[in-house]
C-alpha cells in the first residue's frame, strides 16, 4: 500500500491515504458475460468454416446493420437524444467509402476510418443547431435530415462526383473486393472477417467509452440534464460528442455496407432505413449496447420471417376455404394483396408486449431468474 | 470571519418573469447560512443564480474572484457544489457511479477519488452497502444522502443545498441535518442551506435571512431570527 501524500488547501478534511480497499469487487477474467462474448465470438468466426454463400453474406451484412444499432444506440440508449435521421450518417459513410475507392483510388481498407471520420464531422456538426432541441422537435430535425439526404446526393452538382440517381458502382475493374496480402481466400469470406474485425473493434471501444469518465457524463445527462449540469458536466460539449460519435460508427456501418453491396445509391439511404436501424435499436435493448448483434439480426431477418408467416396464413386460408383471403390476379397484383407488412407489424408489438425493454431486458430478466431459483 | 461568498443586487428572471430583485447576502467562510421563504419565494433561483443556470444580472463574488458572468461549468470548478432541489439522483447509474460523477469537476485522479469516494462511505454506511443498487431505487433518505456525498465528491468550498428535506419523513429530515452539522464541523465545508422548515434550518445554521417574493425582508444571527415575532408566527408556528 502507498500513502500518496496529498494536501488540499480547500479542504483538509477530505484528504486521505490512496488505497484499494479490501472490499472493492476484484475483475473477474471469466465471468459470465465474458464467457457468452467469447462463445459468441467463436460463432461468429466459424461461420464460413461450416456455411458458404449466401449465409456468409447475409451474416456480414447482418454485422455491418449491428454496427449501425450500436452508433444509434450510444446517441439514443446512453446519452438519450432521439434520432431519426441515423440514415443520413450512413449514408455520408457509404459515400465517403465509394468516392474514394472510385474517384481517389484509396484502399477500399483505409476508407473505413476515413469515412467514419467524416461522419464524426457531419454528426458533430449537426449536433450544434440540434443541441437547443430535446425529444420530439430533435426527432423532428433529425427526420429533416433523413429525408434530405437522398435529395442532396442526387444533385445535378455534384453528380460526377456521386453518381446522380445512378450511384457508383464499385470494383468495376475486379468484380470482387480485391483480397489483400495474397491471401487465398473468397473475396465474400474476406469480406465477412474484416466486417468481424472491426465490428469487434468498434464494439470495444464503444464498451470502453461507456465505461469511461465520458460515457459516466453522457449517462448522466440521460437521466437527468438538470444535476449533470450540477456537477460540472458541459451539456452542449457531451451532447455533440455523443452525436459525433454515433455518427463515426454508423458511417463506418456505412462504409462497409458500400464494400459488402459493391454499390452506393442514393435510395438505399431513405427515411425508411432509419426507422430500421430504430427498430433494431429498440429490438436489441435501447442502452444495452450489447443487444446490437439481436438488433442486426432483426434488421436483416424480421421481414423475411414476416413473409414466411405471411405464407403459412395464406396456406391454411386455402386450407380451410377463406377462398377471398387468397391472392388473386397476377403476381404483381398479389404482391400488394400480401399481409407481410401487417404481419411484421404484429411481430413487434407481441415483442415488445413480451420484452418492454428490448432483447437486453428480457436476457437480464431471464438471467436473474435463473440465479434466484439456483441460489 | 470573512465572507466566502459575497452577492450583491442580485436578480434574475426566467423569461419575462423576474424572480428576484436585488438580493444582496453573504455567506461566511465555514459557516452555515440558511435562507428561508414560502413556496415561490425565489429560494431555488437564488442557488440556480449563483450557479449560472438562470439569466441573472448582480455582482457574485467567491473567495475574492467574480463569478456572476461564469458559466456553470467553471463555477462547479471553482469548488461550488449544488445539490439540487428533488435530489437530482442519476437514476439508473449507480450509487458508485454516481458518486463518481460529483468528481467530474475535478482532475481525473483515479487513486483520490477512489479514497474520497471510501470517505463519503464511511459517512454514510448506507450508501456502502447499496454501492452497486441503482440509485433510483433507493430510498429517498438514501437519495438525498447520495445527493450530499456527491456534492463532497467534488471537496467543495461551498455546498448550495436546496431544500434537503424535500419530501422525508421527519425522523429522516432530522438525520440528515444532524449529518450536515457534523459535516461542517468535520470538513469546515461553507454551506448555503435553502429551507422550508425554518425551525431545522435555524438549529443548522449560524446566520439566516428571509425571503419574501424574490427579496431579503430580514436578516440576523439564527438566534435572533427565531427569536422575531413574525418570524415566529409565520414560519416556526409557535
Amino acid at each position: 500500500m502507498t500513502d500518496i501524500a496529498h494536501t488540499d488547501h480547500r479542504n483538509p478534511g477530505l484528504t486521505a491515504p490512496a488505497y484499494r480497499p479490501a472490499d472493492a469487487p476484484r475483475r473477474r477474467l471469466l465471468s459470465g458475460g465474458n464467457i457468452v462474448t467469447l462463445l459468441v465470438l467463436a460463432l461468429l468466426i466459424s461461420i464460413p468454416i461450416y456455411s458458404k454463400g449466401f449465409f456468409v453474406f447475409q451474416m456480414t451484412q447482418m454485422l455491418v446493420y449491428a454496427i449501425a444499432v450500436l452508433g444509434l444506440n450510444l446517441l439514443t440508449g446512453i446519452n438519450g437524444q432521439f434520432s431519426l435521421g441515423h440514415s443520413a450518417f450512413y449514408a455520408i459513410g457509404a459515400y465517403t467509402c465509394a468516392i474514394l475507392v472510385e474517384l481517389g483510388g484509396v484502399n477500399y481498407m483505409l476508407t473505413i476510418p476515413i469515412a467514419g471520420i467524416v461522419a464524426f464531422g457531419f454528426g458533430f456538426l449537426f449536433a450544434f443547431p440540434a443541441l437547443r432541441l430535446e425529444g420530439l422537435y430533435l426527432a423532428l430535425a433529425t427526420f429533416a435530415l433523413a429525408v434530405a439526404t437522398p435529395q442532396l446526393l442526387k444533385l445535378h452538382a455534384i453528380e460526377q462526383w456521386t453518381g446522380g440517381v445512378q450511384g457508383i458502382v464499385m470494383f468495376q475493374d475486379t468484380f470482387d473486393v480485391p483480397v489483400p496480402f495474397g491471401l487465398d481466400m473468397d473475396p465474400g469470406v474476406w469480406t465477412f472477417y474484416l466486417t468481424l474485425f472491426v465490428f469487434a473493434v468498434v464494439y470495444v471501444l464503444a464498451m470502453a467509452l461507456v465505461k469511461s469518465r465520458t460515457g459516466r457524463a453522457m449517462m448522466a445527462i440521460r437521466d437527468n440534464p438538470i444535476a449533470a449540469r450540477s456537477m460540472g458536466i458541459s451539456l452542449p460539449y457531451y451532447k455533440a460528442t455523443a452525436f459525433g460519435v454515433s455518427a463515426l460508427v454508423t458511417g463506418i456501418a456505412g462504409a462497409l455496407n458500400a464494400i459488402v453491396i459493391k454499390f452506393v445509391a442514393p435510395d438505399s439511404f431513405t427515411f425508411f432505413f432509419a426507422i430500421l436501424i430504430l427498430v433494431g435499436m429498440v429490438i436489441g435493448g435501447v442502452g444495452w449496447l450489447q443487444g446490437c448483434l439481436i438488433g442486426g439480426l432483426a434488421m436483416l431477418y424480421l421481414p423475411n420471417i414476416a413473409e414466411i408467416f405471411d405464407n403459412v396464413v395464406l396456406w391454411f386460408a386455402g386450407l380451410f376455404g377463406f377462398a377471398d383471403l387468397l391472392p388473386s390476379g397476377n403476381a404483381l397484383q398479389q404482391q400488394f394483396i400480401r399481409l407481410s407488412g401487417v404481419i411484421y407489424g404484429v411481430i413487434l408489438v407481441l415483442f415488445i408486449y413480451v420484452a418492454p425493454s428490448g432483447a437486453g431486458g428480457l436476457i437480464r430478466a431471464i438471467v436473474s431468474r435463473v440465479k434466484r431459483l439456483t441460489s | 470571519m470573512s465572507a466566502l461568498l459575497k452577492v450583491e443586487n442580485l436578480t434574475a428572471s426566467y423569461g419575462e418573469l423576474q424572480v428576484l430583485r436585488d438580493m444582496s447576502f453573504e455567506v461566511e467562510q465555514g459557516g452555515v447560512t440558511t435562507l428561508l421563504g414560502a413556496n415561490g419565494a425565489g429560494k431555488t433561483t437564488t442557488l440556480r443564480a449563483i450557479c449560472g443556470m438562470v439569466r441573472r444580472s448582480g455582482r457574485i463574488v467567491l473567495d475574492g474572484q467574480d463569478i456572476s458572468r461564469r458559466a456553470t461549468e467553471d463555477i462547479v470548478r471553482l469548488g461550488v457544489a449544488h445539490v439540487p432541489d428533488g435530489r437530482g439522483t442519476f437514476t439508473t447509474l449507480t450509487t458508485e457511479e454516481n458518486l463518481h460523477l460529483g468528481a467530474m469537476a475535478r482532475p481525473n485522479n483515479k487513486a483520490e477519488i477512489e479514497a474520497d469516494i471510501q470517505k463519503c462511505f464511511e459517512f454514510f454506511p448506507r450508501l456502502k452497502e447499496r454501492r452497486n443498487q441503482q440509485a433510483g431505487t433507493l430510498s429517498g433518505g438514501e437519495q438525498q444522502m447520495l445527493a450530499i456525498a456527491r456534492a463532497l465528491m467534488l471537496r467543495p468550498k461551498l455546498m448550495l443545498l436546496d431544500e434537503p428535506s424535500f419530501g422525508l419523513a421527519p425522523l429522516i429530515t432530522r438525520q440528515i441535518f444532524d449529518i450536515l452539522a457534523d459535516l461542517t464541523k468535520e470538513t469546515g465545508t461553507s454551506m448555503l442551506v435553502v429551507e422550508q422548515n425554518a425551525s431545522l434550518a435555524l438549529e443548522l445554521a449560524d446566520h439566516a435571512y428571509l425571503i419574501e417574493t424574490g427579496s431579503i425582508v430580514m436578516s440576523g444571527s439564527s438566534a435572533a431570527v427565531r427569536e422575531d415575532e413574525s418570524v415566529r408566527a409565520s414560519y416556526l408556528g409557535y
